[in-house]
């Protein structure tokens, strides 16, 4: 569990903001890492050339990637949401990737702050925001009639609308501790294993064959897995927004 | 589990750095660099389209072109079949019109060859009437020593010569 241990970094514990403590930790570097490797990543693909390179194409799929999304899902008034979903979609896949890196190799430690529901809580809650802010906009108080669902009889509509509300006061929940679980549940088999690996081999040469090796082979399998898992959970992070933002912009 | 344990430490850290840093991911790549990657984007697009259009449009005015082109040639073959009739009906006219004067030629040769040929054969006649009428007058006077004018000689010679 020591990964997942947030550590002020360099004397900084003591900073406060109005009273409340804002140390730079390790998480907040790693949010800078991933920021700047992010800035990175789409500035290379600022080239505008018409004749598109290797890395330009890779930031304009990506970029097509969430405007067909919002596309998609929400129609034409999805564009503007694009620098939104975009800016979700790749902060938490960047951060769910780099925080994969194995670095511990080299000495450094990998820090994973979608790992963290203060983290995906404040993120889902941004999203959940818009979606109450573009809704109420929108619609007024029209927009509660997103509780009751299209032809819904009316002798239905007291029993519906409370579920229907408790559905989407959820989604928050949901959508936050949707990302948390899934990177820290990653993060902790890969730990179990590796330490199945240092456990068995310090047990002996046999338990290091026999316990060792096919927990290697399975670690590196879940490695695959997990790569996969960071980029999923970004997606449906992205995908669930951008549904619940066609819900407030369309009703419907 | 550090996330429950901490938390009472480090949320308002965690909540300030991370509002800091999506803020300036949001603002600076969402709001600034993505546009104007997808405005390449469109501009490709667009580019694209345009080509695709012009292309399309280059084609429709060959094909307009061709048809023209066939049209006009169609026009050409076709006066000049009209022009081959002509010339070909001209020269069938001016051979029938030369075939007939040659015929009307030839008939008038012809029929004053007759004539001249009736003409010869009439003087000839007369003249043999001529010849046998003083040959009669002069047999009749030697034989029955009856002088015989020249009319009636004539006349029976012309008798004796139509009744054979």
């Amino acid at each position: 569990m020591h990964q997942f241990t947030i550590e002020p970094l360099a004397g900084t514990e003591n900073w406060e903001l109005a009273g409340f403590n804002i140390a730079f930790t390790n998480s907040a570097l790693w949010m800078l890492i991933t920021v700047v490797v992010l800035g990175i990543f789409v500035a290379g693909g600022m080239r505008r050339q018409v004749v598109p390179g290797r890395w330009q194409m890779m930031v304009e799929s990506f970029t097509g990637f969430i405007d067909d999304m919002l596309e998609a899902n929400i129609g034409k008034a999805g564009r503007k949401y694009v620098p939104y979903v975009f800016s979700l979609f790749m902060f938490i896949l960047f951060a769910n990737v780099l925080g994969l890196l194995p670095l511990g190799v080299v000495g450094l430690h990998p820090f994973t702050f979608t790992s963290h529901f203060t983290v995906t809580g404040i993120l889902a809650v941004i999203s959940f925001t818009i979606v109450l802010a573009v809704g109420f906009w929108k619609h007024g108080f029209h927009f509660f009639s997103l509780f009751v669902p299209h032809g819904t009889p009316w002798p239905m509509i007291p029993i519906i609308a409370p579920i229907e509300l408790i559905s989407f006061m959820v989604r928050p929940f949901s959508l936050a501790l949707r990302l948390f679980v899934a990177m820290m549940a990653g993060h902790v088999l890969l730990e179990v294993l590796s330490s199945f690996v240092i456990s068995g081999g310090n047990a002996g040469p046999l338990y290091g064959v026999a316990i060792g090796i096919p927990s290697m082979v399975l670690m590196i399998a879940i490695c695959a897995l997990e790569l996969l898992v960071a980029g999923i959970q970004a997606y449906v992070f992205a995908l669930l927004t951008s549904l619940y933002i066609n819900d407030a912009e369309n009703l419907h | 589990m550090p996330q429950i344990a901490q938390l009472a430490e480090t949320w308002s850290s965690q909540i300030f750095w991370l509002l800091v840093f999506f803020g300036i991911t949001f603002f600076f790549i969402g709001r600034l660099m993505v546009p104007r990657v997808m405005e390449t984007v469109a501009l490709r697009d667009k580019q694209i389209g345009d080509d695709l259009a012009a292309a399309q449009a280059a084609r429709d005015a060959a094909d307009e072109r061709e048809e023209a082109w066939r049209a006009r040639e169609n026009e050409n073959r076709a006066a000049a079949q009209a022009l081959i009739a002509k010339a070909k009906s001209d020269a069938a006219l001016a051979n029938e019109k030369k075939l007939a004067e040659a015929q009307a030629r030839l008939d008038a040769r012809l029929s004053e060859a007759e004539q001249r040929i009736a003409a010869s054969r009439d003087e000839a006649m007369g003249e043999i009437q001529t010849v046998a009428a003083e040959a009669a007058q002069d047999i009749v006077q030697r034989l029955a020593g009856i002088k015989v004018t020249k009319p009636t000689a004539n006349k029976a010679v012309k008798e004796a010569m139509i009744h054979g």
